[in-house]
C-alpha cells in the first residue's frame, strides 16, 4: 500500500450487509446510513491512509444506542470503529476490514457544568472549542487546545490523548479527564475514574485515555475545567539562526520558567503565514518563537521581562503584544500555519515526533538535510517547549514517484528522532501510520504487555482492530478482519 | 534502519532476574504505606528495587531514578538545580522521609499540594518494571510529551505492585517557585480562598481554620495576601492517618460523626482519625474490569499476594 490521492472507497460495501436491518431495528432508520456517500465520508480521516472501507455508519444519540450497536456487532462478529470529527492524522479513525462505524456527531451536548467543582460532563461529540466558549462566562476553560480545536471533538481528544500549544504548562488531555463512561465490547457501560478525589482500583481512566478507540466507545466524559489566568502576555522573538531560537528555548526552561506555550516557526513557515494571515511576523528571520506567559499579573510582568531578556541575550529581537488584538493576530499566524502551507504546494504530510529539547537543533538540521535530499520542501512549525517536532513536507502528489519520496523521508525523520532518544509520536498517535514502527521503540515484551491491557478491555478485539500494535502483537483477528491485509501507510 | 531496542542496563536486568518468572514475591520500598490495600501475605519472598539517580537532565526537566531511591534523597539532588517532582518527600509534617520513589508511584497518592502541582501520575513519564514472566518491560517513554502506544504508566501508578515490580522511573521535574510559605487564615471560607488565592498549591481546612500554601513570585504571593482575609505565617497541621475520597464540594457536608479531619480543599481528600465508614461504591462492571487486568498481567497472582487495589 502506498500513499496516493484519496479515491472513492469501494469493494465490500456494494454487497448486501446483513447487519444493517438489525441496526435500523435497534436505532431507527434515521440513525443508520449504509449508502455509499455516507460510507465514503467515513472511509478516511485526515491522515494519508486512504484504503479503508467503512461498513454501515451509525449516529447514536445515547449510551443505550451504542450498547445496541455493540450487541449487533457481536452477533455478526463485526468490528466497531468509533469516529469523532475525523481530524486525526495517524489513521486512527480510518476503517480496516469493513467495521460498523459509530459516529458521535449527534452526541454533542454539554450535559452539566459544575462551576464550584470546576468540572463538566460532556458527550463525546462536543467540539473542543465549543466547550470553552460555553463556560467562558464562568472564568473557566478546557485547557487542551490542539490546532484542530475548532472542529475536533472531546471524544477524539480522549481517544488520542491530544495535546496542543498550551499543554506545555497545563498538561495533555489525560490530566484534564476525571471520568469517562464507556461502552465495552461486551456491550456493558462502565464509568472509569470518578469525580471523587481518589477513585478505587487501577487507573483505568488513565489507561483508556489515548487508547485510540481500541478499548471502548466513549459515551460521556467528565472534564476538568481550568480557571482563566489573571493575565496573559504573548511575545514574538525573531532570530537570525535556528540554533539561537533553540538555545533561547533551552535557556528559558533552564531559568526556571514554565511558559504556557513555546512555539517555533522557521523561515519558510513565516513566509507562508505572512502571505496568508498577515500576522506581522518578520520575513527576514531564520526562526521565530511565539512564547506565552500567563498567571497572576505581577509575576507575568516579571516573567515577560525575563523571557525578553533571555531572547535578546541570544541575539533575538523581541516584540510583546500590546493588547488583546495584537495577541490574537500573533496566534492567528501560528494557528493558520497548516492552511497557509497550501500556498507552498497543494499537498502536505505533517509529521509528529518528540526529541529531547537539547537535541532540537541537531534534529532540525537532519530534517532539512533529509527533506532536501528527497527533493521535497520542509516547513517547520512546532511545539519547541516540549521538543515536539512537526516537520511538514509540502509536495504535489501529481508528480510521479513523489509519494514514495515522502514516505522514505518520513521514515528517515523517525529514525533520527529515535536515535537521539525521542519517541514516535507526541500527540497525533500511532493508528495505522506508525504501527509498524512500534517495534523500533518497544521490545516484544513491551508490546505484549500493551496487548494485555487492550485484551483486558476488549477480549474480542472488536474495537478498531488492526491499529497501534503491530500484527504479531495484536490479539486474534476477528473474522471480518482476517481476510484483510492491513499494511502500514509506509509499509 | 534502526535496530529494535535492547535493554543493556545490568542493574535492572539483575533486578528482573531476582524477581524471576515464578513463585510469590513482594516488592518492598520504604514500607511506609503497607496499610494501603493490605500488607503482603506473611513469609512471601521480598525483593528491593535498586537505588540511585541514573541520569538527571535539569535542562530537559526530567530525571531517571531507581525505584529504591527515597524521594527525599532524589529531591535533595534536584534542589541543587532549583527543581523537584510532584512526589511526596516527607517534608514538613506530611508522609515519611523513608518513602521511596517506587513506593510512592505504586501507592499513587499525591501529597497535599496536588491542587497546584497536579496528581503524581502526571509526573510519571516512563517506568521500567519486571513483568510476571520475569521479563523487563518499558512503559511510556523518556520525553516530556509522548502518545506512543497505550498509556501503560497510568495503570502502574497506584497498582500497589500487583501488576509488575517497578525498577526505575523517568519523572518530570518542576522548577521550585521563587517564594513559598504556609499561612493560616482567620475567619475564612475555604471556597472563597479557593476562588481568590491565585498562588495556592494547597488549601487545608479542619472545619473552622484554613491553611494555605502560597507559591510563586513573591509579588504574586503578596497580592494574594492582600486579597485574602487576615492571615499569619504558620506551620500546616498534622494529618490524621486515614484518607477518605470525596468530591471537592462534599467536603462541606461531612457527617457530624466524622471527628477531627483535615480536608484538601479543591481536591476532595479528607484526612480523618478513622477509616471511611461510607466509601463511594465500586460498580460491579468496574470491579470485574479491575480483576481482569490483574488476572491478565499476573495470572498466577505472584505479585504482592494479599495486597489488593480493590477496596476491601
Amino acid at each position: 500500500m502506498k500513499l496516493r490521492r484519496r479515491t472513492r472507497a469501494d469493494g465490500a460495501g456494494q454487497r448486501h450487509d446483513p447487519c444493517v436491518a438489525e441496526l435500523i431495528r435497534a436505532l431507527g432508520a434515521d440513525r443508520v446510513r449504509a449508502d455509499n456517500a455516507a460510507r465514503h465520508l467515513a472511509s478516511a480521516d485526515a491522515s494519508m491512509f486512504i484504503d479503508g472501507a467503512a461498513g454501515p455508519v451509525c449516529f447514536p444519540d445515547s449510551t443505550e444506542h451504542v450498547q445496541a450497536i455493540m450487541g449487533v456487532a457481536a452477533r455478526h462478529d463485526r468490528a466497531v470503529l468509533p469516529r469523532g470529527a475525523g481530524t486525526g492524522l495517524s489513521g486512527g479513525a480510518a476503517p480496516l476490514g469493513d467495521p460498523i462505524v459509530v459516529s458521535t456527531t449527534r452526541m454533542n451536548r454539554v450535559l452539566e457544568v459544575d462551576v464550584e467543582d470546576r468540572v463538566a460532563w460532556v458527550q463525546p461529540g462536543v467540539v473542543n472549542l465549543d466547550l470553552t466558549k460555553q463556560v467562558a462566562s464562568s472564568g473557566l476553560h478546557f485547557a487542551p487546545d490542539p490546532s484542530s480545536q475548532q472542529v475536533c471533538t472531546i471524544g477524539g481528544n480522549v481517544a488520542n490523548n491530544s495535546g496542543g500549544p498550551h499543554c506545555l504548562a497545563y498538561g495533555v488531555t489525560s490530566a484534564h479527564v476525571l471520568a469517562v463512561e464507556v461502552v465495552l465490547s461486551s456491550g456493558e457501560a462502565v464509568v472509569l475514574g470518578g469525580l471523587e478525589a481518589e477513585p478505587s482500583g487501577y487507573d483505568l481512566r488513565g489507561a483508556f485515555v489515548g487508547s485510540e478507540g481500541m478499548f471502548g466507545v466513549t459515551t460521556k466524559i467528565a472534564v476538568r475545567l481550568t480557571p482563566d489566568p489573571e493575565s496573559v502576555k504573548t511575545l514574538l522573538l525573531a532570530f537570525d539562526a535556528v540554533s539561537d531560537a533553540a538555545a533561547t528555548v533551552g535557556a528559558v526552561i533552564a531559568s526556571g520558567s514554565v511558559p504556557a506555550a513555546i512555539e517555533m516557526m522557521d523561515k519558510r513557515c513565516v513566509a507562508a503565514v505572512e502571505d496568508f494571515a498577515h500576522a506581522g511576523y518578520p520575513r527576514d528571520a531564520a526562526a521565530v518563537l511565539l512564547i506565552e506567559v500567563d498567571g497572576p499579573r505581577r509575576g507575568v510582568e516579571a516573567e515577560t521581562d525575563k523571557v525578553a531578556e533571555i531572547g535578546r541575550a541570544h541575539g533575538g529581537t523581541v516584540r510583546v503584544a500590546a493588547d488583546e488584538q495584537e495577541r490574537a493576530l500573533l496566534w492567528k499566524g501560528r494557528k493558520s500555519a497548516f492552511g497557509a502551507v497550501a500556498r507552498v504546494a497543494p499537498d502536505y504530510y505533517l509529521h509528529d515526533t518528540v526529541v529531547p529539547r537539547s537535541k532540537l537543533v541537531e534534529v532540525l538540521e537532519a530534517v532539512y538535510e533529509i527533506v532536501d535530499r528527497y527533493d521535497l520542501t520542509a516547513v517547520n512549525v512546532f511545539h519547541a517547549g516540549d521538543g515536539n517536532l512537526h516537520p511538514l513536507m509540502a509536495y504535489d502528489s501529481r508528480e510521479p514517484g513523489v509519494n514514495e519520496r515522502v514516505a522514505a523521508a518520513g521514515r528517515e525523520i523517525l529514525e533520527v528522532s529515535l536515535a537521539v532518544g525521542g519517541v514516535l509520536s507526541g500527540e497525533h498517535g500511532i493508528g495505522v501510520e506508525k504501527r509498524d514502527f512500534m517495534e523500533y521503540q518497544f521490545t516484544s515484551a513491551d508490546l505484549e504487555q500493551q496487548a494485555l491491557l487492550r485484551r483486558s478491555f476488549d477480549p474480542h478485539c472488536r474495537l478498531n482492530p488492526g491499529k497501534v500494535l503491530p500484527s504479531a502483537h495484536s490479539c486474534a483477528d476477528i473474522a471480518s478482519l482476517s481476510a484483510f491485509k492491513a499494511d502500514g501507510v509506509w509499509g | 534502519m534502526i535496530a529494535p531496542p535492547v535493554i543493556e542496563d545490568a542493574e535492572l536486568l539483575a533486578f528482573a532476574a531476582e524477581v524471576g518468572p515464578s513463585g510469590p514475591v513482594a516488592v518492598r520500598g520504604g514500607g511506609t504505606q503497607w496499610h494501603v490495600g493490605g500488607a503482603p501475605d506473611h513469609g512471601v519472598r521480598e525483593v528491593r528495587a535498586p537505588s540511585g539517580i541514573v541520569e538527571y537532565r535539569p535542562d530537559e526537566m526530567t530525571v531517571c531514578v531507581r525505584a529504591g531511591t527515597t524521594v527525599a534523597e532524589l529531591h535533595a539532588v534536584l534542589a541543587e538545580h532549583g527543581q523537584r517532582t510532584a512526589l511526596p518527600d516527607g517534608s514538613g509534617p506530611f508522609g515519611s522521609r523513608s518513602s521511596t520513589v517506587g513506593g510512592a508511584i505504586a501507592v499513587g497518592r499525591s501529597p497535599v499540594t496536588r491542587l497546584g502541582n497536579g496528581h503524581i501520575r502526571d509526573a510519571v513519564l516512563q517506568l521500567r518494571y519486571a513483568a510476571a514472566d520475569g521479563r523487563l518491560v518499558t512503559a511510556g517513554g523518556p520525553t516530556v510529551k509522548n502518545v506512543t502506544g497505550f498509556d501503560m504508566c497510568r495503570v502502574l501508578v497506584g497498582s500497589l505492585g500487583t501488576l509488575g515490580c517497578i525498577g526505575d522511573a523517568i519523572l518530570r521535574t518542576r522548577p521550585k517557585p521563587e517564594h513559598e510559605q504556609w499561612v493560616q487564615l482567620e475567619d475564612a471560607e475555604p471556597q472563597t480562598v479557593l476562588r481568590t488565592a491565585r498562588t495556592a498549591t494547597a488549601i487545608l481546612w479542619d472545619g473552622s481554620v484554613v491553611w494555605a500554601r502560597l507559591c510563586g513570585h513573591h509579588v504574586d504571593v503578596e497580592d494574594d495576601l492582600a486579597r485574602l482575609p487576615a492571615s499569619s505565617a504558620a506551620q500546616p497541621p498534622d494529618l490524621p492517618p486515614y484518607r477518605w475520597s470525596r468530591r471537592p464540594k462534599d467536603l462541606y457536608c461531612l457527617p457530624e460523626e466524622t471527628g477531627r479531619f483535615i480536608a484538601e480543599v479543591g481536591v476532595g481528600v479528607v484526612h480523618c482519625e478513622r477509616p471511611d465508614p461510607d466509601p463511594p461504591p465500586v460498580a460491579p462492571g468496574v470491579a470485574a474490569l479491575n480483576r481482569r487486568v490483574r488476572e491478565l498481567f499476573d495470572p498466577d497472582r505472584r505479585f504482592n499476594p494479599g495486597r489488593s487495589v480493590e477496596r476491601l
